[in-house]
């Protein structure tokens, strides 16, 4: 029994059935002392809810976990963190108008004597201990709405820290994060293990998995697929376990843009948003919008739609000057916006497929009010199978999709509004390897078809594979613009970290 | 730049109602000058406390998200309970009072319990018992006043210490109680942090359920011990006694800056809220503006402190 000493956790045939899916089929998952272990799959392969079992968020059908060599049971949150598990969230949850040190030790506050009372002068001392680990200078009396998203994300770990946990659950925690500080969050995720923790480490970006991690687990369609060590394993052979059948060239880029401006910015300012922004867009052509997260590039897009005002500058759409000022009218005059969250701003979640694609083009199948089902199930249907979205029916709730599956919705959503410009925000976020595939050939098969596409994401290896110019914003104003074959991703990140590459 | 912006704007959030308040009566002594006689201004402290109460109550409710529409029922049926059991029973009047406290509780707690348990949006569970504890006062009173409590009940809502009424003293007491509950303790933290974001609080390993049931039987509490005062101040007991109030209620709640949305806000800016609103009353009455146009200015009020909470939220997420 002492050579299992190893191991600080072992999850044991674990089997969790949702209605209508098994998410967990008879999975065994064991994790060493201190060492970082990725676990990497496609949405729907079962990763989150393997963590979540871990975390007592979800209890398994049947199975066993054994702690420390203890069989323990995880019934509720709660006790996972006393067991000294944690677990950091994909979608962010902190509590916006509470402040950053009652957000840390939400649930567990240092009291006073008699329980009830908090001990604030303790609570924010240790707040600040917990901060300062992570090389973070802020004031933890701050209430978390007024910081920016990537510190939240850095608050969120030290809330994980600070139970003194001997595993860490990360789910995506670099998505939100600069390229800095996901170094100092690595850096600080190497001295935790150096302290002897685990962290169990959920991420799509495979570069970063072999940048940080000791071993590596696939997960496909609720199966155990292989764990590895790192150094044993390629990108590709990962990525091929992970779809189960060889993945083609992951940007097809065939389409050539034409040479006729379908939308022309010139002196777009906002505020302190942006500033003086021009540019062009040719039909049929991928212009990638780089730059840090909050450079100002969702606010370009927002105010290109007319969700926001702008202050100075002018739109033309084929060479007309226009007037955007709701997104009523951008739909009108033919643009299209599909949003960076997904499930806050486009989908109808509770609602079917059919209905979340076809509800741009009611009125048009409908008379007097009554809308004409069997033309809007064919529609549908022929949504589907163009773009290959995996769902039972149509009637299926949309909620029930995985992220990529939604995406394509979201999509053909817009699709039938024949746009002549599709403004993407970070169309790939959070979905697997297998239907960002499938996303970026729908791209470049409506880039061919004429469409202008304007694409925002913060990935760079993306941004480069997709698009054929590309500009780069920093505070508000354009630092840097290529072409194809210029492209890089040092000088992309130069004109987004520092405003510049240097013209002597 | 920046961080000072933000402070001028939380600035202007919290302290926005004080200010108001303070030109309302600023320009209220101006236009009237029997407004500033102690007697008028002790005349508002007294009318405003029951409201305040009440809003102190309601105000736990908002702040998890939640809200209680049953308030003012609940005013009226343990008043009425109170005062029966004194009249009709013979009971010792504190026993009746504690009875009748205790009765209000019980409501709140079933009040929790529609909505943790039986998964009922807090609007639709306080409806239905507001237009339940309603009815059981009509049946209780069949109707018709109870009056004859007694000097003892009746100080409880007319008597004075000193040149205060006891109802403002009670209102000061559980203001102070609110205060701390609210901003010294894990429940209240807890209640906060269940208004921003349930799911978190879940997973924080906060019980939900258990902090939201305590906060109606808050709620109804302070519903109850209003009712009670109220009864006292009028010397009987008034079948229809709080219809209505719960509008007040919340919008002094708003008014003085908690979020309907939940997570933001505290019992001081109700406290105010509530005077604000009783200041308005009270002038309206000195401009002589009769009770039937009062209602449609309360009624304009509430909306435009509602829009002012949504947009300095849209101005938050902006920034």
């Amino acid at each position: 029994m002492i050579e299992q000493n190893n191991f600080i956790l072992s999850m044991e045939n674990i089997i969790k059935i949702f209605p209508g899916v098994t998410a967990l089929d008879d999975v065994t998952f064991r994790a060493e002392f201190g060492e970082i272990h990725a676990l990497v799959g496609e949405n729907g392969a079962g990763k989150s809810t393997l963590m979540k079992v871990l975390a007592g968020i979800n209890s398994p059908d049947s199975g066993s976990i054994n702690l420390d060599s203890e069989i323990v049971e995880i019934g509720s949150p709660g006790k996972a963190q006393s067991l000294g598990i944690s677990m950091i969230h994909q979608e962010l949850a902190l509590i916006p108008y509470l402040t950053v040190g009652q957000n840390i030790y939400l649930g567990r506050e240092p009291h006073r004597k008699i329980k009830t009372f908090i001990d604030w002068k303790k609570l924010y001392k240790q707040a600040k201990v917990q901060l300062s680990r992570l090389d973070m200078d802020i004031d933890p009396k701050t209430l978390v709405v007024n910081i920016p998203i990537a510190q939240q994300q850095m608050v969120e770990v030290a809330k994980a820290l600070s139970i003194n946990a001997k595993i860490i659950v990360m789910d995506e925690p670099t998505s939100a994060l600069t390229d800095k500080e996901t170094k100092i969050l690595f850096r600080v995720m190497r001295h935790l293990k150096d302290q002897g923790i685990t962290i169990l480490y959920i991420s799509h970006r495979l570069e970063e998995i072999f940048e940080i991690a000791d071993r590596v687990t696939v997960l496909r369609d609720g199966f155990h697929i292989s764990t590895s060590i790192i150094s044993d394993i390629s990108s590709d052979d990962i990525v091929k376990m992970m779809v189960g059948r060889e993945l083609g060239d992951l940007y097809p880029k065939k389409n050539v843009p034409q040479n006729e401006c379908v939308l022309e910015v010139k002196g777009l300012s906002s505020g302190k948003l942006l500033n003086n922004i021009s540019f062009h867009l040719n039909k049929g052509e991928v212009l990638g919008i780089s730059g840090l997260i909050g450079a100002g590039r969702t606010e370009l897009a927002r105010a290109l739609f007319g969700i926001d005002t702008f202050d100075h500058g002018e739109i033309f759409i084929n060479g007309d000057s226009v007037r955007i000022r709701s997104p009523r009218e951008a739909i009108s005059m033919g643009l299209g916006f599909l949003t960076e969250d997904r499930k806050e701003q486009g989908l109808f979640l509770g609602m079917s497929v059919r209905e979340n694609i076809t509800i741009s083009v009611l009125k048009e199948f409908s008379s007097f009010g009554f809308p004409f089902f069997s033309k809007l199930k064919t529609l549908t249907e022929k949504f589907i199978k163009q773009m290959n979205i995996r769902t039972p029916n149509i009637h299926q709730k949309v909620k029930n999709l995985s992220g990529g599956n939604q995406q394509k919705v979201l999509i053909a959503r817009w699709l039938n509004l024949n746009p002549r410009v599709l403004i993407l925000d970070e169309p790939t976020r959070g979905i697997d390897v297998g239907a960002k595939a499938e996303i970026y050939t729908l791209i470049d098969r409506l880039a061919g078809d004429g469409v202008g596409i304007i694409m925002i994401s913060s990935e760079l290896p993306e941004i480069i594979g997709i698009s054929d110019r590309v500009i780069v914003i920093r505070e508000g104003s354009i630092t840097g613009e290529f072409s194809r074959e210029e492209l890089s991703q040092d000088k992309i990140m130069q004109c987004a970290a520092t405003g510049g590459i240097d013209e002597s | 730049m920046n961080l000072k912006e933000t402070d001028i704007k939380d600035f202007l959030r919290r302290y926005s109602v004080a200010m108001i308040l303070l030109i309302m009566v600023i320009s209220l002594s101006l236009f009237s000058w029997r407004f500033l006689r102690p007697a008028n201004l002790i005349n508002i402290s007294l009318q405003t406390s029951i409201v305040a109460i009440v809003a102190i109550g309601m105000t736990f409710t908002i702040l998890t998200g939640g809200i209680d529409l049953s308030v003012g029922s609940v005013m009226a049926l343990c008043g009425a309970l109170a005062s029966g059991c004194i009249v009709r029973n013979g009971f010792p009047i504190y026993t009746a009072i504690l009875l009748a406290l205790i009765i209000g509780v019980g409501i709140g707690f079933l009040n929790g319990l529609l909505i943790v348990k039986g998964n009922i949006p807090p609007f639709v569970a306080t409806l239905a018992v507001m237009a339940i504890s309603r009815g059981l006062t009509l049946v209780y009173t069949q109707g018709r006043p109870i009056s004859g409590m007694g000097d003892d009940f009746v100080y409880w809502g007319s008597g004075k210490i000193g040149v205060l009424p006891v109802p403002v003293i009670i209102l000061f007491i559980i203001f102070l109680i609110s205060y701390i509950i609210l901003r010294h303790t894990r429940f209240g933290l807890h209640i906060y942090a269940i208004g921003g974001n349930e799911e978190t609080a879940r997973l924080a390993g906060i019980n939900n359920d258990k902090s939201k049931i305590f906060v109606y039987m808050i709620s109804s509490f302070t519903a109850a011990l209003a009712g009670i005062l109220l009864t006292a101040r009028l010397w009987s007991a008034q079948p229809n006694a709080g219809v209505g109030l719960e509008l007040e209620a919340i919008a002094a709640t708003v008014l003085g800056g908690t979020s309907l949305m939940g997570g933001y806000g505290g019992t001081g800016g109700t406290v105010v809220g509530a005077f604000i609103m009783g200041v308005l009353a009270n002038g309206l009455n000195l401009l002589e503006i009769t009770a039937d146009y009062q209602r449609v200015i309360k009624g304009i009020i509430f909306i435009l402190a509602v829009m002012f909470d949504i947009y300095t939220k849209k101005e938050k997420k902006k920034g």
